[in-house]
C-alpha cells in the first residue's frame, strides 16, 4: 500500500530577553548551577508572577511576521505536575486562550514549488529548571538557573507530509525568529527544541491515523532521521495487521531509533486552570501596530527583493536571505562593490566554502563585507585575475590584510604592460620550437599550452585575455 | 499602656507619656505572661522588636514619624518575614525562614510600626477556629474552652486580649471578619487588590486579601492607610490612589442607606446574634440611616462555589511544598515518589489535605467544566447580586457570624458546620468586595460581631460607618475578664 505520512510540529524556541519570563532574574546561560533564580524562580511561599513585558512583544512579532491573529485577550493557565525541577509544581502556560492564533509560512519545496503551512497557534510560556543525573551518585542535581525562562510553543497544523517537509518549516522558523532578533536559536544550548506528532494512513484516505509524539529533539538532521524512522516504523507495524499505539517516544540518536517513553493511558491530568496570580493579558490595536513598525523585512520579501533588484535566480535569493546575518552581509558586499551578482558567487562560494569549513558563523568571518568588496574592486578594475583573487581572499582570511595589502605585499598585481608580456612571450616562443611549428602546421588547440606557459612564468599575474591576443600575433608572424 | 488603640499610643508617644520602648517591652512581658493560656503567639521578636522601638524612639526624638510610629503590632504567621520563621501554622513551613519581607510587613515597618510577633492561625488559613493549627488551638480570651475563629485566630485573641493594639490577618472567606467577630474586635477585609500579595503565603489567590485587625474603627484605618497601594510585584494589586482613610471617619450618616439582605436572616442565624444585629440598627436608625430589606438571591450558592474554587487554588498553590527545596522533608526518602508522598503526607494536616483532594478533584479531566466553571459562574452571578443592591443602598449589613464562639472541638469533626460558620462572609470574597465586622453586643455573654460589606474601594465609608456606631457605642471597649 502506499502510505502517506502526516506530520506537525510543536517548536520550543526561547525568547531572548535580558530576564525571565515572570521574575527579574537574568536568562543568560552559562551560569554555575542556582546562581540565577530568585525567590520567584525558587517558588518560595509568598512569591508571585509578574509577566515580562519583553517577552509578550516578542510573541507579537512572530504573530505578525507569521500573518497571525493577535488576540485581544490571552490567558495564562497553570499546568500542573510534580517533578523536581518544577519549583512551583506548575508551569505557567497559555493554554485555551494562547496570543498568537491561525498564523502561515511558506515552506520551498525540492521541486521548486511552494506550500503553506498552517501555524495553529504560538503561546507564552516559562520552562522548568534542569534535572543533573550524572555528578551526584545515586542522587539528583537540580538547577533551576533555567526555570522562568521565557518559551514561545509554535504549533503547526498537521500539514507536512514528510520529514524533509517538516526540517523545512522547522529551518523556516528558525530563520525567522533570528530574522525577527526574538530568539538566538542556539539548539546546541537548548534555544530551539522540537516535538514531532507523527501519523501515517493510506495516501488519498481523509482520516488521520494514529500519532505519536517523538519528545524534545534539537536538531535538523535529528528530526529528519528521527520523522523517518517513525515513518517506517508505523508502516511497518500496520503493513502486518497491527495497530499504533498513541504515546509519546523518545529519539535516540546514537541508536537511531525512537523509544515509547509513556502510553496514553499514563498520561498526567495537568489539571489546567486560569493562573489567579495574573490577569489576563490585553493587547490593544494601538500596541500591535508598535511593534509592527519594528518589524525588519521578513525572508520571503527579502529573497523577492533580491531577485528583482539583484537579478539573482530563486535559488541565489533563497541561499542568501537563508539568515538575516548572511543576507546583511552579502548587500553589503554588493553596495561597496557595486557588481551583485560578481557579490553573490563570491559570497556563496569562497566565502561560504570557508565558513563551513572552519564551521564558523557569518559572524565570525575573518574577512569582512569591506574587505570582501575592496578585493571584488580589484577584480573588476583588472588589478587582479579572479584566479589571483582566491589567492588574495585566503591571504585574507588568514590575517594578512585587506586586498591592497595583500596584492602589493605579494606582488600579485596583474602585469598589463605589453612590452613585459611580449618579452616573455618570445622566451617563451625560443623555448618551445617544436610546438611552435606543430602550431604553425596547423594545431591551433596549442594556444592554451602558450598561454599556460606565459601565465606561468609571470606567476600568474599577466591577463589571460591579453596573453592570448599578443601570443596569437607574434605566432602568426 | 496595653489597653490604649493606636490612636491613643501615637497620641502619648508624642507627648512622651511613655517611649516606645516602655511600651514595647511591656507588651512583650504580657505576652510572656498571658499567651501560654491563649497560644496566639507562635513567634515573639523580642530583639527585634526592640531595636525597631529604639529607632522609632529616635525619630520620635526628632519630630519624625507618622501615627505608627512606635506602634507595636503582631503579624499573622502567613506574612514572610525577613530572617523570622514564617511558618503557616503548618509543619511543613515549621523550619521555613523567609529570606524577605511581605510588602504588608515592609510598609507596616516603613510606618514606623513595631512587629512584637508572629500570630497563630489555621494551617495555611484554612479553617474557621483555629483548630487545624500545627501549633495547637488558640483559646478565645472571652472564654479559653472556647474558639476565637479562623483562620486570624491568634491575631484576633491577642488584639482582644491585650497583648497589642492590632495585628494583620488576612481573609480568604471570613478569616479576619469572622475572628473579629467571635472576639469583639474590628476587623477589616479590604476589596481585592487593594492590598499587596506580595510575601503574604497563598491559599486561594483569587481571594486572599490582607487586612488589620484592631480594636477601633479608628485604628483600622490608621493601619489600612500604610498597609494599602500598588504593588509593581502583585500583578493583582490595582493602581489606584489611597486615600486618608482617617479624613472621613466623622462624616454623619443622616441619609445612609444600609440594605439587609433577607437571605442573612433565615435559619442556622442564633436567635440571640439576631437581636445584637437588630439593636445595632436601632443605633444606626437613631443616626439618621434607612434601613431597608434587599435580596441577594444567589446567597445560597456561596459556600458551594467558595469550597470549588478555593480548595482547586490551594491544591495548585500547595504543591511548591514537596521537601525538595525548602520545608519539611520526610526522614530518609526511598526515592522521588516517597520523598513527596511522605513529605506531603507527614508535613500536611488533615484539613489541608482534604483541601488539596478536594480541590484536584474539582480540577481533573472530566470534572473541570461541572466543578470549576460552574463555580466561577456563580461567583459571577453573587457579583451582579451585590453590585445591584448597590445601586439601591449604600452598605449593607448583617451579622459576621450565624452563632458565637464554639467549643473547641465542636465541630472538628464534622466540616462542612464548620464550613457553615463562614456563610455570611463568604460571598463578599467570591464578589471581591471589602467588608468588616465591628462589636455589636453579646449574645450567651460572648461577642457577636455586625458585619458592613461595602462596594468595590469603599473602605472610607465602611471605616465611618463603623467608627460613627463606636462614637455611639462601648460594645468594643469590653475586655475580658482576666486580660483588664
Amino acid at each position: 500500500m502506499d502510505w502517506e505520512p502526516v506530520i506537525g510540529l510543536e517548536i520550543h524556541t526561547q525568547l531572548a530577553t535580558k530576564s525571565k519570563i515572570f521574575s527579574g532574574a537574568s536568562t543568560a546561560y552559562g551560569a554555575p548551577p542556582n546562581t540565577q533564580a530568585c525567590a520567584v524562580d525558587l517558588g518560595l511561599p509568598g512569591v508571585l508572577p509578574v509577566l515580562n513585558a519583553a517577552a509578550v512583544d516578542m510573541a507579537i512579532k512572530f504573530g505578525l511576521a507569521i500573518e497571525a491573529r493577535i488576540a485581544p485577550v490571552s490567558v495564562f493557565a497553570r499546568k500542573n505536575y510534580f517533578y523536581p525541577d518544577l519549583p512551583k509544581g506548575y508551569q505557567i502556560s497559555q493554554y485555551e486562550l494562547p496570543i498568537v492564533e491561525h498564523g502561515r509560512v511558506v515552506i520551498e519545496l525540492e521541486d521548486g514549488e511552494e506550500k503553506v503551512i498552517g501555524v495553529t497557534r504560538a503561546h507564552l510560556e516559562e520552562d522548568a529548571g534542569k534535572s543533573l543525573h550524572e555528578d551526584f551518585h545515586g542522587m539528583t542535581g537540580i538547577d533551576l538557573n533555567r526555570a522562568g525562562t521565557p518559551l514561545l510553543e509554535i504549533v503547526s497544523e498537521p500539514d507536512l507530509r514528510s520529514a524533509r517537509e517538516a526540517v523545512a518549516y522547522m529551518k523556516k522558523i528558525h530563520s525567522l525568529v533570528r530574522y525577527l532578533e526574538i530568539s538566538d536559536g542556539n539548539m546546541q544550548e537548548g534555544s530551539f527544541r522540537c516535538d514531532a506528532n507523527v501519523s501515517v494512513r493510506p495516501r488519498g484516505s481523509k482520516e488521520f491515523g494514529t500519532r505519536t509524539e517523538i519528545k524534545n529533539v534539537n536538531s535538523f538532521r535529528f528530526i529528519e532521521r528521527a520523522i523517518n524512522y517513525e515513518i517506517e516504523r508505523q508502516i511497518e507495524i500496520l503493513e502486518a495487521g497491527g495497530q499504533v499505539v498513541q504515546e509519546t517516544r523518545l529519539y535516540d540518536a546514537a541508536r537511531n531509533e525512537t523509544r515509547s517513553m509513556r502510553s496514553k493511558e499514563e498520561a498526567m491530568d495537568y489539571r489546567y486552570f486560569p493562573d489567579p496570580d495574573l490577569l489576563p493579558l490585553e493587547v490593544t490595536a494601538e500596541h500591535i501596530e508598535r511593534v509592527r513598525a519594528t518589524l525588519p523585512e521578513l525572508p520571503d520579501a527579502k529573497r523577492h527583493r533580491f531577485m528583482e533588484e539583484y537579478g539573482l535566480s530563486a535559488y541565489d535569493a533563497g541561499v542568501l536571505t537563508a539568515s538575516r546575518e548572511l543576507a546583511d552581509y552579502y548587500e553589503e558586499v554588493a553596495r561597496l562593490c557595486g557588481e551583485a551578482k560578481l557579490a553573490a558567487n563570491w559570497v556563496m562560494g569562497e566565502l561560504s566554502g570557508f565558513l563551513n569549513k572552519e564551521n564558523r558563523d557569518i559572524a565570525d568571518s575573518p574577512v569582512s563585507a569591506a574587505m570582501l568588496a575592496g578585493m571584488l574592486k580589484r577584480i573588476l578594475d583588472e588589478t587582479i585575475s579572479g584566479k589571483i583573487a582566491k589567492e588574495v581572499f585566503e591571504a585574507m582570511w588568514n590575517g594578512e590584510g585587506d586586498a591592497d595589502t595583500v596584492i602589493e605585499k605579494r606582488g600579485l598585481k596583474q602585469i598589463t604592460d605589453t612590452g613585459a608580456i611580449e618579452a616573455i612571450i618570445d622566451e617563451v616562443i625560443s623555448a618551445n620550437p617544436r610546438q611552435v611549428e606543430q602550431y604553425r602546421a596547423g594545431k591551433e588547440k596549442l594556444i592554451g599550452f602558450f598561454v599556460g606557459q606565459v601565465m606561468k612564468a609571470t606567476g600568474g599575474k599577466a591577463n589571460p585575455a591579453q596573453v592570448n591576443a599578443l601570443l596569437k600575433k607574434k605566432l602568426a608572424g | 499602656m496595653h489597653r490604649l488603640t493606636i490612636a491613643e499610643v501615637a497620641g502619648a508617644l508624642r507627648r512622651r507619656e511613655f517611649s516606645s520602648e516602655e511600651l514595647t517591652r511591656a507588651l512583650l512581658a504580657r505576652i510572656r505572661e498571658l499567651d501560654p493560656e491563649l497560644n496566639a503567639v507562635i513567634t515573639a521578636t523580642e530583639e527585634e522588636a526592640m531595636a525597631q522601638a529604639a529607632e522609632a524612639d529616635r525619630r520620635l526624638a526628632s519630630g519624625e514619624g507618622g501615627p505608627l510610629t512606635g506602634v507595636p503590632i503582631l503579624h499573622k504567621d502567613i506574612f514572610c518575614t525577613r530572617g523570622v520563621r514564617t511558618s503557616c501554622g503548618s509543619r511543613m513551613l515549621d523550619n521555613f525562614i523567609a529570606p524577605y519581607d511581605a510588602t504588608v510587613v515592609e510598609k507596616l515597618a516603613a510606618a514606623g510600626a513595631v512587629m512584637l510577633g508572629k500570630t497563630n492561625m489555621d494551617e495555611f488559613a484554612m479553617g474557621s477556629s483555629n483548630e487545624t493549627s500545627f501549633y495547637g488551638p488558640v483559646k478565645n480570651p472571652w472564654d479559653t474552652d472556647r474558639v476565637p475563629g479562623g483562620s486570624s485566630g491568634g491575631s484576633a485573641a491577642a488584639v482582644a486580649a491585650r497583648l497589642a493594639p492590632a495585628a494583620t490577618g488576612t481573609d480568604t472567606g471570613g478569616s479576619i471578619r469572622q475572628p473579629a467577630a467571635l472576639t469583639g474586635i474590628t476587623g477589616l477585609k479590604p476589596t481585592y487588590g487593594r492590598v499587596s500579595r506580595w510575601g503574604m503565603i497563598a491559599f486561594a489567590s483569587s481571594l486572599d486579601q490582607g487586612g488589620p485587625m484592631t480594636r477601633t474603627a479608628e485604628d483600622a484605618a490608621i493601619m489600612l492607610g500604610a498597609m494599602a497601594g500598588f504593588d509593581p510585584r502583585d500583578s493583582t494589586s490595582i493602581d489606584r490612589p489611597v486615600p486618608d482613610y482617617t479624613a472621613a471617619l466623622d462624616q454623619p450618616l443622616d441619609g445612609l442607606r444600609i440594605g439587609l439582605p433577607r437571605e442573612y436572616f433565615g435559619d442556622g442565624l442564633d436567635n440571640d446574634v439576631a437581636a445584637c444585629i437588630e439593636g445595632a440598627l436601632e443605633v444606626y436608625k437613631r443616626m439618621g440611616a434607612r434601613v431597608s430589606e434587599i435580596s441577594l438571591p444567589n446567597t445560597h450558592l456561596a459556600v458551594p462555589a467558595y469550597y470549588v474554587v478555593a480548595p482547586a487554588e490551594c491544591s495548585s498553590n500547595l504543591s511548591r511544598y514537596d521537601g525538595v527545596r525548602f520545608g519539611y522533608r520526610c526522614q530518609d526518602p526511598r526515592d522521588l515518589e516517597d520523598l513527596y508522598k511522605r513529605s506531603r503526607g507527614e508535613g500536611f494536616g488533615a484539613e489541608v489535605k482534604r483541601r488539596i483532594m478536594i480541590g484536584t478533584y474539582a480540577l481533573s479531566a472530566g470534572y473541570y467544566d461541572a466543578y470549576y466553571l460552574k463555580a466561577q459562574k456563580i461567583r459571577r452571578l453573587i457579583r451582579d447580586d451585590f453590585m445591584r443592591a448597590f445601586e439601591e443602598v449604600d452598605v449593607i449589613m448583617g451579622p459576621t457570624s450565624p452563632t458565637v464562639a464554639f467549643r473547641l472541638g465542636e465541630k472538628t469533626d464534622d466540616p462542612v458546620s464548620m464550613y457553615l460558620s463562614d456563610i455570611y462572609t463568604i460571598a463578599v470574597n467570591l464578589a471581591g468586595l471589602p467588608g468588616m465586622s465591628i462589636p455589636a453586643g453579646f449574645a450567651h455573654g460572648l461577642p457577636v460581631g455586625l458585619q458592613i460589606i461595602g462596594n468595590l474601594f469603599d473602605e472610607a465609608r465602611l471605616l465611618n460607618v463603623a467608627h460613627k456606631f463606636q462614637q455611639e457605642t462601648d460594645w468594643h471597649q469590653q475586655v475580658p475578664g482576666g486580660f483588664e
